[in-house]
């Protein structure tokens, strides 16, 4: 088979799979349990006060603090 | 580390002094020249201060001194972009508007790339550039990455952009939509846009934030895009080093596949991605308020990043492209429709619980205007992909009515919006000097979209119809001079609505200055940090 064959029957079959189901991984991860309180911090984290600086090497600012 | 710079800088000035004589075309001789000109002067710069004690910079606060510089380059080419805009339009209607003096150089053929470049990349992009630095560091609670790097990001991109405005006008353009710059300005471009994926991913890679905000997702998916799309569809071979001339790597169909994949997904990861970062911090910002639902974001995101790509083919319906792929990108178009509008309506909904800021805050009301014209715009696109009705549409004004339905609306509503925001917090102001400016702006700026976009759909379906009309033989009934004839009052309120929008552009510059001249300082306590809950 020519190279354009080969590449084509791969992408219909496999990749197409491989894309859809990391797809439907994103979606489904975004939806696990435990998630929504994360995602409250993350939606939260501009608002949390604004350093006029940044933080200094070894100082970790908690989401949603 | 700096006495390398002399000889390296004094090699570059030699060789563009060489390529400046050498070349074969003006716009090359002229890159060459302004080259030549910028590397010597850089290397006078060098040679002054070798010897003399340079003060250590202050790395302690963030890195705004290119976002600030990224804000005025926006306004500047914004309203530079806008004024080109207008004198088309004048020249569609007023054909005596291209000169003879100006043939070859600023008739309509040579200014209309000269625009759509001006308005995307050197206005957007300056957009772009300016609220991700801005955005990742106060997302990330991190200087930006890699010292002076923004910076030669940020002149870099310039030099990009004043190469492929004056190419454009001598003619040097290898003739595809949005990548019409030569070889070497693709490399310039590709140089400066890897520099600034290793600073935004270096500042991301430093943060101080365990959580990757979203605005953060969205501007990164553009910055590698992009700098992907830019490549593949730019690979050619230059006739001559000493000249600006390239044959494309790609022939016949693929070449216009490759094309519209770039093409529509320059429209899809910068003109919607990164402008999608943009809304994701700057409208909740201003509301005051969280995004609606983080969750719909996240999924906003994977949704438009794997269905985007899959959109080109259908610039491309009754070609050369065969009907799988020309469906295929017609399917995807229409499914696009939803992650789009999951988009629109998770920024809009922020405003729930505070609609009443759309009444008392013209900035919130610029980018509510943006998210409606971002719905709007993205509703009729996958109409207009439909093969059905893009045998109508297709060639006609209504796509023109289409791209500046988004464009004028969503992108720059939402730039000017950020550009209100971003100029008190950057100059270190209590607000914008006129709240009554920002207000003439929004409807100067509406009621312009509304007159170009109206004015394109009557003139774009009028022309369509046009020319497909047949009579009973069978006969096509209209010359293509006659629908000309038939646009002109429409072309005429292009104009105007063109005219209003660039007068709201004029405000926001006055507005802009005033507030670093003007406005009151902002108190030393920060006050713009209200908790959300």
């Amino acid at each position: 088979m020519d190279t354009y064959s080969i590449l084509r029957q791969i992408a219909d079959s496999w990749v197409l799979l491989m894309m859809f189901g990391f797809f439907l991984g994103c979606i489904l991860w975004a939806f696990r349990p435990g998630s929504r309180p994360l995602h409250d911090d993350a939606a939260r984290l501009i608002f949390s006060p604004e350093p006029e600086q940044p933080l200094q090497r070894g100082a970790k600012r908690e989401a949603g603090q | 580390m700096d006495y390398m710079k002399i000889p390296l800088l004094g090699l570059v000035t030699l060789l563009a002094a060489i390529a400046a004589d050498w070349g074969r075309d003006p716009a090359y001789s002229l890159h060459a020249a302004m080259v030549m000109l910028i590397a010597g002067g850089l290397l006078l710069r060098e040679l002054r201060r070798t010897g003399s004690p340079r003060p250590a910079p202050d790395l302690s606060g963030y890195m705004d001194g290119p976002v600030r510089a990224g804000v005025i380059a926006t306004a500047f080419w914004g309203v530079m972009g806008f004024l080109v805009g207008v004198f088309i339009a004048l020249q569609l209607a007023f054909p005596t508007l291209n000169f003879d003096w100006s043939e070859g150089l600023a008739n309509f053929g040579r200014l209309r790339p000269l625009h759509t470049s001006a308005v995307i990349f050197a206005f957007g992009g300056n957009a772009l550039i300016a609220t991700s630095f801005y955005v990742v560091q106060r997302t990330s609670a991190a200087r930006l990455w890699g010292g002076n790097t923004a910076w030669f990001v940020f002149w870099g991109y310039q030099l990009f952009i004043v190469f492929a405005a004056t190419g454009y006008l001598l003619g040097s353009t290898q003739s595809k939509e949005y990548a019409e710059p030569e070889w070497y300005v693709d490399i310039w471009l590709t140089v400066v846009w890897l520099a600034y994926l290793a600073v935004y991913l270096g500042t991301i890679l430093k943060r101080r934030e365990r959580h990757i905000y979203v605005a953060n997702w969205f501007f990164l998916a553009f910055i590698v895009t992009v700098a992907m799309l830019h490549v593949v569809n730019n690979l050619s071979i230059p006739v001559s080093i000493w000249g600006s001339k390239s044959v494309q790597l790609f022939a016949g169909v693929q070449d216009a596949m490759t094309q519209w994949w770039y093409g529509h997904n320059a429209v899809g990861f910068f003109l919607t991605a990164g402008f999608l970062g943009m809304m994701y911090y700057f409208v909740p910002k201003q509301a005051g308020r969280p995004v609606y639902s983080y969750k719909l974001s996240i999924i906003h995101f994977w949704a438009l990043i794997f269905l985007y790509i899959w959109a080109g083919p259908h610039h491309l319906h009754y070609t050369a492209l065969p009907d799988w792929a020309s469906t295929l990108g017609m399917v995807f178009s229409v499914i696009l429709w939803m992650p789009s509008w999951g988009g629109m309506i998770n920024g809009l909904m922020t405003l729930e619980g505070a609609w009443d800021k759309i009444r008392t805050d013209p900035i919130i009301r610029m980018f509510v205007a943006s998210l409606a014209f971002y719905g709007m715009s993205t509703f009729e696109g996958p109409v207009m992909s439909i093969r059905a009705v893009n045998s109508l549409s297709h060639y006609t004004d209504w796509t023109i009515g289409h791209v500046h339905s988004g464009a004028l609306g969503w992108n720059g509503l939402i730039t000017f919006g950020c550009l209100y925001f971003l100029t008190p917090k950057l100059w270190g102001r209590e607000r914008m000097y006129s709240s009554a400016a920002i207000n003439w702006h929004f409807w100067l700026a509406t009621i312009g979209i509304v007159l170009y976009a109206a004015a394109m759909w009557v003139t774009g379906i009028m022309e369509g119809l046009m020319w497909r009309e047949v009579d009973d033989q069978g006969f096509l009934v209209n010359s293509f001079a006659d629908t000309v004839a038939a646009k002109f009052p429409m072309y005429v309120i292009r104009a105007l609505g063109g005219g209003l929008y660039l007068a709201g552009a004029l405000i926001m510059v006055w507005n802009m200055w005033m507030t670093v001249r003007r406005a009151p300082a902002r108190s030393i306590a920060p006050t713009d940090t209200i908790a959300a809950e």
